[in-house]
């Protein structure tokens, strides 16, 4: 069984302005697919193909205007408040700009530890990949939650390949690429299984944006995590994927292995999409 | 079979951070930076200063009882006994100032934390639902009471409550708290759809949670801002309402009744009127002078131009 099953999956942007023409704008158009638990879905598409919106409704960011989304066996769309702050544990999103997604105003311990203060959990005692987190017990004091907080915090900057230093300062005092280690941090602290990596790189340098993919490869190995990889370049899609998923307007084109999908592609738009990318060859 | 370079450069990328960290001035330095660079805000700083402190100990610094009537040395002129002069009943105008102080500070800083409390619920609540909420509060609320004159408002709720001091400050307060709810609703609008929100509602925090700890934190700036000008503005209601006599009743040293009361001396004994004018002038300016350095200081391309 798939971990996360995407059924006719449809978002309607409602109609305004002259271009909609009355029937609202197709964001996500009867999309179905499936991840696979310990797989990278890569997703591809160019700008406003709607991956971007595809793995929000899979987050329930944005309300989908119809279809499910079955996560781990639960509905994920019809869930409860309470339901939906469960499921929220087991999946994660890593944001494209890594400027706008972390709170200019909290210091990165509070960034990195805020979901576990959010589901009331105390820190890991010990190696985080190993260890689950456990409710916390009514009576631990707070000194000691506290520790623990700080201690959590410390595996997750070395699990990210930042300083325990980094605690202490503020998103602003950092370049781009270890922004985004902050963010990856936060979407880890949580031991999430399923994470929607939503162009994580595409506003990095080339060289601090290959760190980051191999970040994400290192981690995906020692947290067994599932990702859904969104992007709209092929070099970094193919690298890190198991299986792509190409998007056009909306709707998915063609999915299918990586090597299918790279070296035998069937659509026409897959095919562009592959020329488009700026390549260099290198002799052999 | 092609190679492409850019899966060499993934491969070859070792995965370390650099410390490039770019250490920031640390708070006092760029605060006496500031002050240098803009003096009016010390003078408005020191001020606001004297004033307060007048609020807080007026009986340990006001040399004369201010309420104590003395008619053989009425409408004296400022002199080393009395440095301001003395009323139309002997009173001595520097204690009363002093005194003065204490209704000034008083009903301005209620004022502005009653309207600021009432606009930042209200307007948080407009901007972050948006929708039904926000059609209600916005079009039919804010645009109702902004389509009043405040100050009319003001009057009409004290003339119809009667006057008093606390009378006085909810009639300005419901004059006052429309301007901050629409700045409220405004920052937060554009807060909201910032990528850390999304990252927050990812992680499951409630609404509360985003809304206290991720919003609020972000758009305060403008809100100080607005409320150290508020400050003055409230002063200067302040005064208005205790001089047409909808303020804080005889007895009590307001600057307003102050002015009031020399209206009829102005020609015979204008210290009457100049002293009180002048205190009322001089805390206006004051918290203008320092809502302005707020702004300038608070909005990160002014100080990065300034050199902070």
């Amino acid at each position: 069984m798939a971990l996360v099953e995407v059924r006719k999956l449809t978002k309607i942007y409602a109609a305004g302005g002259m271009l909609a023409r009355g029937s609202g704008f197709r964001a996500v158009d009867d999309v179905s697919l499936d991840i696979h638990a310990g797989e990278t879905l890569g997703l591809v598409g160019e700008s406003g193909s709607g991956k971007t919106t595809l793995g929000r409704l899979i987050l329930r960011l944005i309300e989908p205007t119809s279809g499910t989304v079955i996560f781990d066996g639960r509905d994920v769309l019809s869930g409860s408040r309470g339901e939906l702050r469960q499921l929220r544990r087991q999946m994660q999103i890593i944001f494209q700009d890594p400027f706008g997604s972390l709170d200019p105003r909290m210091r990165v311990e509070e960034i990195v530890t805020e979901p576990l203060r959010i589901h009331g959990l105390n820190g890991s005692p010990g190696r985080l990949p190993y260890v689950d987190v456990s409710p916390s017990t009514p009576h631990a004091g707070q000194e000691r939650r506290r520790s623990r907080y700080r201690s959590t915090a410390a595996q997750l900057m070395k699990a990210v390949g930042l300083e325990e230093s980094a605690l202490r300062r503020y998103p602003h005092e950092f370049s781009g690429g270890q922004r985004q280690r902050i963010g990856i941090a936060r979407a880890l602290a949580l031991r999430p299984k399923f994470i929607v990596a939503d162009e994580p790189v595409s506003a990095l340098d080339v060289s601090v944006g290959a760190q980051i993919v191999n970040l994400l490869k290192d981690l995906q190995r020692d947290f067994g995590l599932t990702y859904l990889f969104i992007s709209h370049s092929m070099p970094v899609v193919r690298y890190l994927s198991t299986r792509i998923a190409v998007m056009n307007r909306g709707k998915i084109v063609e999915i299918g292995s990586t090597e299918e999908i790279t070296e035998r592609p069937q659509q026409e738009y897959t095919k562009k999409l592959l020329a488009a990318t700026p390549e260099l060859e290198v002799a052999r | 079979m092609k190679t492409i370079a850019g899966i060499i450069l993934l491969v070859a990328a070792p995965a370390t951070s650099n410390p490039m960290i770019v250490e920031a001035p640390s708070t006092w330095r760029s605060l006496s930076r500031a002050a240098r660079f803009n003096p009016l805000a010390s003078v408005g700083i020191v001020f606001i200063a004297i004033f307060v402190a007048f609020a807080l100990l007026a009986p340990w610094i006001a040399p004369y009882d201010p309420a104590f009537i003395d008619l053989p040395h009425r409408l004296a002129p400022p002199s080393t006994h009395h440095w301001f002069g003395t009323d139309e009943l002997g009173r001595d105008i520097l204690s009363r100032i002093i005194f003065g102080a204490r209704i000034s500070m008083l009903v301005g800083a209620s004022v502005v934390t009653g309207s600021l409390l009432i606009g930042l619920l209200i307007g948080s609540l407009a901007g972050y639902y948006g929708g039904r909420v926000d059609r209600f509060v916005n079009v039919i609320l804010m645009n109702a009471f902004l389509s009043f004159p405040g100050f009319l408002l003001a009057i009409a709720f004290v003339a119809f409550v009667g006057p008093g001091i606390f009378n006085l400050i909810l009639a300005l307060v419901i004059g006052g708290w429309v301007g901050y709810a629409r700045l409220v609703r405004a920052q937060v609008l554009a807060v909201r759809e910032r990528e850390f929100v999304e990252a927050a509602r990812a992680l499951g925090a409630s609404d509360l949670r985003i809304l206290v700890r991720h919003i609020l934190p972000n758009m305060i700036q403008p809100v100080i801002v607005q409320g150290a000008i508020g400050m003055a503005g409230a002063i200067l209601a302040e005064a208005t309402m205790s001089f047409l006599g909808l303020g804080v009743p005889p007895p009590t040293a307001s600057w307003g009744t102050m002015l009031n009361d020399g209206r009829s001396h102005l020609f015979d004994s204008p210290h009457l009127v100049i002293f009180p004018a002048l205190a009322v002038m001089f805390a206006v300016l004051s918290f203008n002078f320092l809502g302005d350095a707020l702004r300038d200081y608070l909005d990160p391309r002014a100080r990065i131009e300034a050199g902070l």
